[in-house]
């Protein structure tokens, strides 16, 4: 069965456990488990993004791209980060602010940096990956990508992860994985890790070229383009082949509470 | 009360300042020569500015902006007190950028700026790395230009906000090989302190040990392999870097 790394909410450390896809459930300790676990994130360093690297979102601002305020396509990987008050785990609520009516769903492969990666090269990049999982990169909608969106980009709640981290040798063809977002049951994105502008390894490479990774860190591959936008109420399921399936549900900030005024 | 975090003989020390030297938590007495100066705290969500002094702004030919033009960075950045920082040699425009780093003590969210200050535990100095030549116009500044492995060098010392009397009233200087590049007051920044956390905290809860880089005023010029670079605030120390060729 697949081997994954899960972290059930009420412990320290993280458990070891089998994954069975077409069933949906796992198994811990030689039990097969019934989905009484909450889960936290499994992740919990720092999570970068990856901006425009779907060759049908760069494809959408093709005209754009030579004009102003951007003047040239972007060269190097853009980069962003999710901090880690934008982190939470399947299951969980996100709160959507007070004075927005939408959010748009950032339906990520996320890989988890298994050692430190510094100056990888493109063939030596995968051994670097401890394994994948699936991050849910919510925004509030914005058109332009000029300024770095932190208002927009990172809310609390914004960065749903998991459930797991599959190991990396689950998935032996990472830039070949179908990816689902169904909204309250109704499929509304797919996408497929084919079309990456920069695949796994490559961007892998041209990311450490600039920055170290440290173990734990984890690189999100990109956003399809058309990203569905969500409502107060709704249900969100990101399905990754391979991987697994992350839900969570999006309420009004009021109503998740927490929130001081 | 300063405090830094320091290296010693293999450990890992909390150290304070002496008339001479400095002293470790362990009671030892050592000269600041001596140990490996780490970052005076272990950033959380780390916060810059960009474009928040007018005279820089204008520098760079941009207008001053409307609403605070913030970005973020990651762990990797952060480098201590006489660390190096590399300079790439295909790199035509490298500049220091010397900015009063705020620390916050305590969870904030939806914090008016009346009672920003109560938020904040101390005040260290940043010296915020561009390298100009990899800016793109995606998420301006990416973070390829802002978030390069040692290229923020931080500290000596954490200084308790108690100590620091007008924080939006101190004095900024840049020196590269003992000579005075860049000069400014904290008094010109076009987002102060308390807007700056009344900002931020209105869309997102603020943790303790974030921090937020509050932007460098006019003076920004190209380094070079080898030149020191010396930030200075007014009440809070002196941060020594030295640009290196040697990837990090």
């Amino acid at each position: 069965m697949p081997k994954a790394k899960a972290k059930f909410s009420g412990r320290l450390q993280m458990q070891e456990i089998d994954v069975y896809l077409k069933e949906g459930t796992v198994q811990w300790n030689g039990r097969v488990d019934s989905t009484e676990h909450t889960w936290d994130s499994p992740v919990s360093c720092t999570i970068y993004g990856t901006l425009l690297n779907y060759q049908g979102a760069l494809d959408q601002m093709e005209e754009a791209l030579h004009q102003d305020p951007y003047k040239s396509p972007p060269k190097a990987p853009i980069l962003y980060i999710k901090p880690k008050n934008t982190i939470t785990g399947n299951q969980t609520v996100i709160p959507m602010p007070e004075e927005v009516s939408e959010l748009e769903v950032g339906a990520c492969l996320g890989l988890v940096i298994g050692e430190k990666a510094s100056r990888v090269s493109e063939d030596e990049a995968m051994s670097y990956i401890a394994g994948y999982t699936i991050v849910n990169d919510i925004s509030v909608p914005h058109d332009s990508v000029f300024r770095p969106a932190v208002k927009h980009k990172a809310r609390d709640g914004f960065c749903p992860a998991g459930p797991w981290i599959m190991e990396r040798d689950e998935v032996p063809a990472p830039d070949n994985l179908t990816i689902r977002v169904y909204v309250n049951g109704e499929c509304k994105q797919e996408n497929h890790t084919g079309n990456l502008v920069r695949s796994v390894a490559q961007l892998l490479s041209d990311v450490t070229e600039f920055m170290t990774l440290e173990k734990g860190d984890t690189l999100l591959v990109g956003i399809p383009e058309n990203p569905p936008r969500v409502k107060d109420g709704d249900q969100i399921r990101i399905e990754i082949e391979q991987i697994g399936a992350l839900e969570n549900k999006v309420k009004k900030e009021a109503a998740v509470g927490g929130v001081k005024s | 009360m300063k405090s830094a975090r320091v290296a010693f003989e293999g450990g890992i020390y909390k150290a304070t300042e002496l008339s001479e030297g400095i002293q470790l938590d362990n009671g030892r007495q050592v000269a600041e020569e001596e140990v490996v100066w780490l970052p005076p705290i272990e950033p959380q969500t780390s916060f810059a500015l960009g474009l928040n002094y007018s005279d820089h702004a204008s520098e760079l030919s941009f207008k001053a902006p409307e609403e605070p033009l913030v970005f973020l960075k990651g762990p990797n950045t952060f480098v201590g007190h006489r660390g190096k920082t590399y300079r790439p040699s295909d790199v035509t425009h490298m500049h220091y950028e010397c900015e009063l780093a705020v620390v916050i003590g305590r969870e904030a969210k939806n914090v008016k700026k009346e009672e920003a200050y109560s938020y904040i535990t101390g005040y260290t100095i940043a010296n915020d790395y561009a390298i100009r030549d990899y800016l793109e116009n995606y998420y301006r500044p990416n973070l390829r230009v802002k978030n390069r492995d040692h290229c923020t060098p931080i500290g000596p010392w954490l200084v308790d906000a108690a100590e620091i009397q007008d924080p939006m009233n101190l004095a900024l200087r840049t020196y590269v090989n003992g000579e005075l590049v860049q000069e400014g007051s904290t008094k010109d920044m076009i987002f102060d302190i308390p807007e700056l956390i009344e900002y931020l905290s209105s869309f997102m809860t603020l943790s303790p040990g974030d921090l937020i880089l509050t932007g460098t005023p006019k003076g920004t010029v190209d380094t070079k392999v080898g030149d020191e670079v010396i930030t200075e605030i007014e009440g809070l120390g002196r941060l020594v870097n030295t640009i290196t060729g040697e990837p990090s």
